[in-house]
C-alpha cells in the first residue's frame, strides 16, 4: 500500500526545505554576488544584484597572477590521485581477492595512519622536505598529498573491489585465462567504476587540503589554499577580488561534487554506508 | 581457492602500500620523539642540549596548553553534537515527498566542497564582519549594535564555521542510510498505529546507528586537525581562546622555534588522537563485520 501524499503535506515539505536549503547555501551565493560587484559596491551594505561587473576577475589575474596558483591545484591533485592509484590499485586488488587472516588489521591500521595529527609531524616534514630540497616544490607537495590520501585510497579501493563476484575469477581459470589474462580482461573491466570514484573522491580531498599545502609552501608550489589563505590579512578593498578568487577556487569541486554524491557517500565512510 | 602463485603475488602487491605508510609515518614520528626531549631553537643553538622530560614539563605548566586542549575538545564535542543532530533532522526532511528534491539536495551538500580557507574568509569578512557583515546588516535591521563575533566569541565563530562546513557531510551520509530503511517495516509500524515519535525512537534512529558511527569516526579525524580556519580568522586569538592543540603546536614550532615544546605538544597530540581513534575504531571495526 502506497502512503498517500497529501499535498498540503508535500507543500509545507517543499516550503520548509528550501528555505533551509537556501540559508546553508547562502554563503557560497553571496560570494558568488559579491564576485561580480564592485569593490565599493561590495561593502555598500546587503545587496543581492550586483552590477555584473568582471573586473574583480580582471584584477586578481593582473594583480596577483590568480593562474599560477590554479594550475598548481590542478597538478597536485591530479598528480597525486594517479600517484596513488599506482599504488593503492595492487594493495586493495590484493586484499579484496586474496585475503588473509591479518587482511582486516592491516586496513584497520591504514585508517589510523590517517587519525595522526599532521601538526605532530610539521618540524620532521619541513627538514626532510628541506634537505631534500622540495620545499615550496610541487614534486615534494605531490608525495605529500599521496601520502595522506593513500589509506582513504586502498579503503574505498578494496570496498569496491571486494563486491566483484569471486566466482567470475575461478569460470576465467577454468576457462584457461592466464594470471595477467584474468585481471586484465575479467576485472579490470569490472574495477574501472570504483577506479573512477576514488579518482573522484580522491581530488576533492587534494584540491581542498589545507594544511601542508600551505604550511610546505611560498610561491612556486602553492596551490589555492595557500593563495586565498594569504587574503587574511590583505591591505585596502578587497571583498569583490576576495569572492572573485574564492568562487573560482571553489567552482571546478563543486560542480565535480554535485556528480558524485553517490560515490562520495560510499568512499567516505570507507563502503560502511551505500 | 588461491594457489601459492596468487598468494605470493597478493603480497608482492600489498608490500609497497603498507611499507611506504610505515616510513612515512614511522621516521617523522621518530623525529618528532627525538626533539620532544631536547631544548632546540634553530635561531639560538647555544643552549641547545638534552632535556628529558622538560618540555612535557614546560608545555604542561604553560597555561595555553590546558587551554588549547579544552578548546580542541570543545570544538569536536560542539561539531559533532550540531552536525548529528542538525544532520539527522534535515535527512528527515530531505527524505519527504517534495517539489524540486535534487536541487534542494545539491545546495545543501554544496558547503562540503569549500576549501576551507576560502569558507573561513567568506564567513569572517561577509557573513561575520561587524561592519559590513549580513549580520551586521541584519542586527542594524532590527535596530541592534553588530556583534565582534571574531572578537567577542571567538571559539564559537570557529565553531560555527566548522559546523557548516561538515553538516552537509553528516546530512548526505544520514540521508542515505535513511533511504535505505525497508518501507514496508516502516508502513507495518505505521499500520499498527504507531506515531510520528515512535517509529523514529524505534525504527528509524536503530537503523540510522551505523551511519551516525560513520558519521562521528570520519569527522573526528578531521576535527581533531582543525587548521586553515582557525589560521586565517582569529589566527587563535584573542590570546589563547580560539587556540587548539594543533594549532598551539604551530605557534611553538613555526612562529616561535620552540621545537623542542612544539615536538612535546605533538607527541601529546598523537597520544590524545590515539585514544579517540581506539575507542571509534572498535565501533567501527564492530560495524563492519555485520
Amino acid at each position: 500500500m502506497a502512503r498517500a501524499v497529501t499535498t498540503q503535506h508535500k507543500t509545507i515539505a517543499t516550503a520548509v526545505a528550501w528555505v533551509v536549503a537556501l540559508l546553508i547555501f547562502f554563503p557560497i551565493l553571496y560570494t558568488i554576488i559579491t564576485s561580480f560587484k564592485s569593490e565599493t559596491e561590495a561593502i555598500a551594505g546587503f545587496n543581492l544584484i550586483p552590477s555584473f561587473t568582471t573586473e574583480s576577475y580582471a584584477e586578481v589575474q593582473s594583480q596577483y597572477n590568480y593562474f599560477k596558483p590554479f594550475m598548481n591545484s590542478v597538478i597536485l591533485s591530479l598528480g597525486s590521485t594517479i600517484l596513488a592509484l599506482l599504488i593503492a590499485v595492487p594493495a586493495a586488488w590484493s586484499m579484496a581477492f586474496s585475503p588473509t587472516r591479518r587482511t582486516k588489521d592491516i586496513l584497520m591500521w591504514m585508517l589510523s595512519t590517517k587519525m595522526m595529527p599532521a601538526v605532530a609531524v610539521l618540524f620532521p616534514m619541513y627538514l626532510i622536505f628541506r634537505n631534500l630540497g622540495l620545499l615550496d616544490s610541487r614534486i615534494g607537495l605531490t608525495v605529500m598529498l599521496t601520502m595522506i590520501n593513500l589509506p582513504i585510497v586502498v579503503w574505498m579501493l578494496y570496498t569496491y573491489f571486494r563486491e566483484i563476484p569471486g566466482e567470475i575469477l575461478e569460470a576465467s581459470r577454468m576457462d584457461g585465462a592466464s594470471l595477467w589474462g584474468e585481471i586484465w580482461y575479467v576485472l579490470t573491466p569490472m574495477a574501472v567504476p570504483g577506479i573512477a570514484s576514488t579518482m573522484l573522491l580522491n581530488i576533492i580531498l587534494a584540491w581542498n587540503e589545507a594544511f601542508w599545502t600551505i604550511r610546505l609552501t611560498a610561491t612556486n608550489a602553492a596551490p589555492l589554499t595557500a593563495f586565498i589563505s594569504s587574503f587574511s590579512s590583505p591591505q585596502g578593498l578587497f571583498w569583490a577580488k576576495l569572492s572573485a578568487a574564492s568562487t573560482l577556487a571553489i567552482a571546478p569541486i563543486l560542480i565535480m561534487g554535485w556528480f558524485s554524491q553517490k560515490q562520495l557517500v560510499r568512499g567516505l565512510t570507507f563502503g560502511a554506508v551505500k | 581457492m588461491a594457489t601459492r602463485q596468487t598468494q605470493t603475488l597478493a603480497r608482492f602487491m600489498l608490500a609497497p602500500s603498507v611499507l611506504l605508510l610505515l616510513v612515512w609515518m614511522a621516521i617523522p614520528l621518530v623525529i618528532t620523539l627525538w626533539f620532544s626531549f631536547q631544548q632546540y631553537n634553530p635561531l639560538n643553538p647555544i643552549n641547545d642540549r638534552f632535556v628529558g622530560f622538560g618540555n612535557y614539563v614546560l608545555f604542561y605548566s604553560n597555561p595555553a596548553f590546558l587551554q588549547s586542549i579544552l578548546n580542541t575538545l570543545v570544538l569536536v564535542l560542539s561539531v559533532l553534537a550540531i552536525t548529528v543532530i542538525g544532520g539527522i533532522l534535515l535527512a528527515l526532511l530531505l527524505d519527504q515527498p517534495m517539489w524540486g528534491q535534487g536541487v534542494v539536495r545539491i545546495l545543501v551538500i554544496s558547503p562540503f566542497f569549500v576549501m576551507p580557507p576560502v569558507a573561513a574568509l567568506v564567513w569572517k569578512n561577509m557573513i561575520m564582519h561587524p561592519g559590513y557583515g549580513v549580520f551586521a546588516d541584519i542586527a542594524r535591521f532590527f535596530g541592534l549594535q553588530p556583534v565582534d563575533w571574531f572578537a567577542q566569541y571567538p571559539l564559537f565563530s570557529v565553531i560555527l564555521i566548522v559546523a557548516w562546513q561538515w553538516l552537509p557531510f553528516a546530512t548526505l551520509i544520514l540521508l542515505t542510510s535513511l533511504q535505505s530503511l525497508d518501507g514496508e517495516q516502516k508502513e507495518a509500524a505505521e499500520m499498527d498505529g504507531a506515531g510520528f515519535m515512535s517509529r523514529f525512537i524505534y525504527l528509524t534512529l536503530p537503523h540510522l546507528a551505523r551511519g551516525i558511527t560513520v558519521v562521528i569516526l570520519i569527522q573526528t579525524i578531521f576535527l581533531l586537525a582543525v587548521y586553515a580556519e582557525i589560521l586565517v580568522t582569529t589566527n587563535g586569538g584573542p590570546g589563547y581562546a580560539s587556540t587548539n592543540l594543533p594549532f598551539l603546536v604551530y605557534q611553538k614550532a613555526s612562529l616561535e622555534f620552540k621545537i623542542g615544546q612544539a615536538s612535546a605538544g605533538g607527541i601529546i597530540a598523537v597520544i590524545l588522537a590515539n585514544i579517540v581513534a581506539f575507542f571509534l575504531m572498535r565501533a567501527v571495526g564492530k560495524n563492519l563485520d555485520k
